[in-house]
């Protein structure tokens, strides 16, 4: 036995070193635990240097030019970037709380409501595993950061903390294969699960073909993760088409929108409400709204206003007058003649047929829909909006789509 | 056998026992610098993705040291320190890196290794080894449903070796003479 050993000596070392991995392997997938240990010393061995060269990399980068444009402006511009951020989140939860019904409720449950409380990290280095992505934060556990922490930029998603180490954590991107979170659309409300695909665009699955989802619709997270708070950005769906399991849905993440850098670690989050359906740009050309009917004595629109309510009232009211200038008791004896002229007016077939609902056309590129009794305007905004003042530009006469989270429904405008 | 093959067999003969070793301070630090490299580098050069620093330097001490025993143990700690940095289960690059360690340890005691177009093979031939035996390993322990492309890492592994011939030749300026 002995001998055999010798003389297979390095086959021997190859198969015990191979076992002893694929055990550790099987351990890890049965009991789920992680050989923290080893983790621990080989990120606290690299992250300082990755630290230190990101440190060096940031304050030697574009030294000279820094000296020509004055010292100080670099910091300047870091301190603003933060700030900005950190307004476009607080816009995002003012535009999600003013989209909602009540005004004054939101603005009450606002000040109620804190929103999340986040630390900025910086990424420092990538992942080593293939096929993957994800980066380290300069964040650990002494900050706060645990797993499972959602990580955020003010423009959308990034990822979650998959591994928190006392000063770093690793954080698995959304374009990860094997990330996923509850996510919904933000027009019709259809819940779906946002996947990576490996490289810059995701997926959304679980949603039925006969679930109704526009090309441009806004998803925003929907909470039930339990990881990220409902109402955080995720993306626009740029290709929505029927598939064999569901729904093809592919989004290009807007968190990752400008290169990622810094990044919000959410350690305390705080569920928001969706904004409502987005508002069409302000540019969009749009011709005053027109003025209110005069009633007239005669004439078919002095039906559509005396009547008002629905088309039955309106008929209603127009057979009465008939029937009011024949001396007609409706239910009893014959019917009145419905064709006879009638003076005070009574509604022509014509203006009856024309009071009939005219069939809706489909809502267009910004979600606007065409509704009745309304002059029928290229893009036309949803209900709630249309009372608002709008812009008016009557040179120009298409719409341009916009990023919801800046311009959000029920949002007073700007009037000129 | 090939007047070429014949050619190699001779020349590892004649360096069967080799004098010259490396520093051993780079079998700590240029691994190290190794694993940096592919953790930092790719952030602001993403076509440097591509490139496997760590096998290829796995390779290089496997082959030089020619000791598969060596070249076990030197591809298991690369492997279990690349598995360390990231989300995976540890063991997965370790099992890989062991074998190519193994392997290119063994097959260093045959071949004139220090033919340049023979590197240019092995490093090729070994990453795409270390390619496909992951993707199997990923699929048959762990059940993951990755996708293994062919002709990328057909590409990949060219890149690969067109760099580890600078590289081992920059790694050989660590060698010293005995």
């Amino acid at each position: 036995m002995e001998s055999f050993l010798n003389r297979y000596r390095n086959l021997t070392v190859l198969l015990v070193v191979v076992a002893a991995q694929l055990l550790l392997l099987a351990w890890q997938v049965k009991t789920t635990q992680d050989v923290r240990l080893l983790r621990v010393w080989s990120v606290s061995t690299v992250t300082p240097v990755t630290s230190a060269l990101e440190f060096i990399r940031r304050n030697t980068f574009g030294v000279v030019g820094d000296y020509f444009a004055l010292l100080g402006v670099r910091e300047e511009n870091r301190r603003l970037h933060q700030e900005l951020g950190n307004l476009k989140m607080q816009n995002h939860f003012l535009n999600a709380e003013l989209s909602t019904a009540d005004r004054v409720r939101s603005l009450a449950a606002f000040q109620a409501q804190s929103p999340s409380k986040t630390i900025a990290a910086r990424i420092i280095m990538s992942g080593t595993a293939p096929n993957s992505a994800e980066v380290f934060v300069d964040r650990g556990t002494s900050q706060g950061v645990e797993k499972g922490m959602a990580v955020v930029t003010p423009d959308g998603i990034v990822g979650k903390v998959v591994e928190a180490y006392p000063m770093a954590s690793l954080v698995l991107l959304a374009t990860d294969p094997s990330f996923a979170a509850g996510v919904v659309s933000q027009k019709n409300r259809v819940h779906g699960e946002l996947r990576g695909m490996g490289h810059g665009n995701c997926k959304i699955t679980e949603i039925q073909n006969e679930q109704k989802v526009d090309v441009g619709e806004w998803f925003y997270t929907s909470g039930y993760d339990r990881i990220f708070p409902r109402g955080f950005p995720v993306g626009q769906a740029a290709v929505v088409r029927n598939g064999n399991d569901g729904k093809e849905i592919f989004i290009s993440p807007s968190g990752f929108q400008g290169g990622l850098d810094e990044v919000l670690i959410v350690i305390e989050g705080v569920h928001q409400l969706i904004p409502e359906q987005a508002v069409p740009s302000t540019d969009i050309h749009m011709m005053p709204p027109p003025p209110p009917d005069q009633p007239t004595a005669d004439g078919p629109a002095a039906d559509m206003t005396q009547g008002g309510g629905t088309d039955a009232d309106r008929l209603k009211s127009a057979y009465k007058r008939i029937g009011d200038a024949q001396g007609h008791v409706y239910g009893e004896g014959a019917a009145p003649n419905f064709n006879a002229k009638v003076t005070g007016n009574p509604p022509p077939p014509a203006a009856l047929k024309s009071a009939e609902p005219a069939k809706p056309e489909p809502a267009d590129a910004d979600g606007g829909e065409v509704h009745l009794d309304q002059p029928n305007y290229e893009t036309q905004e949803e209900t709630g909006a249309t009372t608002a003042p709008v812009k008016t530009r009557p040179q120009q006469t298409k719409a341009k789509s916009t990023k919801p989270a800046q311009t959000t429904g029920g949002a007073p405008r700007e009037t000129q | 056998m090939s007047e070429f093959g014949e050619r190699l067999l001779a020349d590892t003969r004649k360096k069967k026992t080799p004098g010259d070793y490396v520093r051993s301070f780079a079998f700590v630090l240029v691994p190290f610098l190794a694993i940096l490299f592919q953790v930092y580098v790719p952030r602001f050069f993403g076509f440097l993705g591509y490139l496997e620093l760590p096998l290829l330097v796995t390779i290089y001490f496997a082959l030089t040291r020619r000791q598969p025993i060596a070249g076990v143990f030197f591809g298991a700690a690369v492997g279990m320190v690349q598995d360390s940095l990231s989300q995976q289960l540890i063991g997965m690059y370790g099992i890989v890196k062991t074998l190519v360690g193994y392997f290119a340890a063994s097959v260093s005691m045959r071949f004139d290794v220090e033919n340049p177009v023979l590197i240019g093979i092995l490093s090729f031939f070994f990453y795409f080894f270390h390619q496909f035996f992951y993707w199997v390993l990923d699929r048959a322990l762990l059940g993951h449903m990755t996708v293994f492309d062919p002709q990328q890492t057909f590409v990949y592994g060219l890149l690969n070796a067109a760099v580890a011939l600078p590289l081992f030749h920059l790694l050989d300026k660590l060698r010293v003479k005995a």
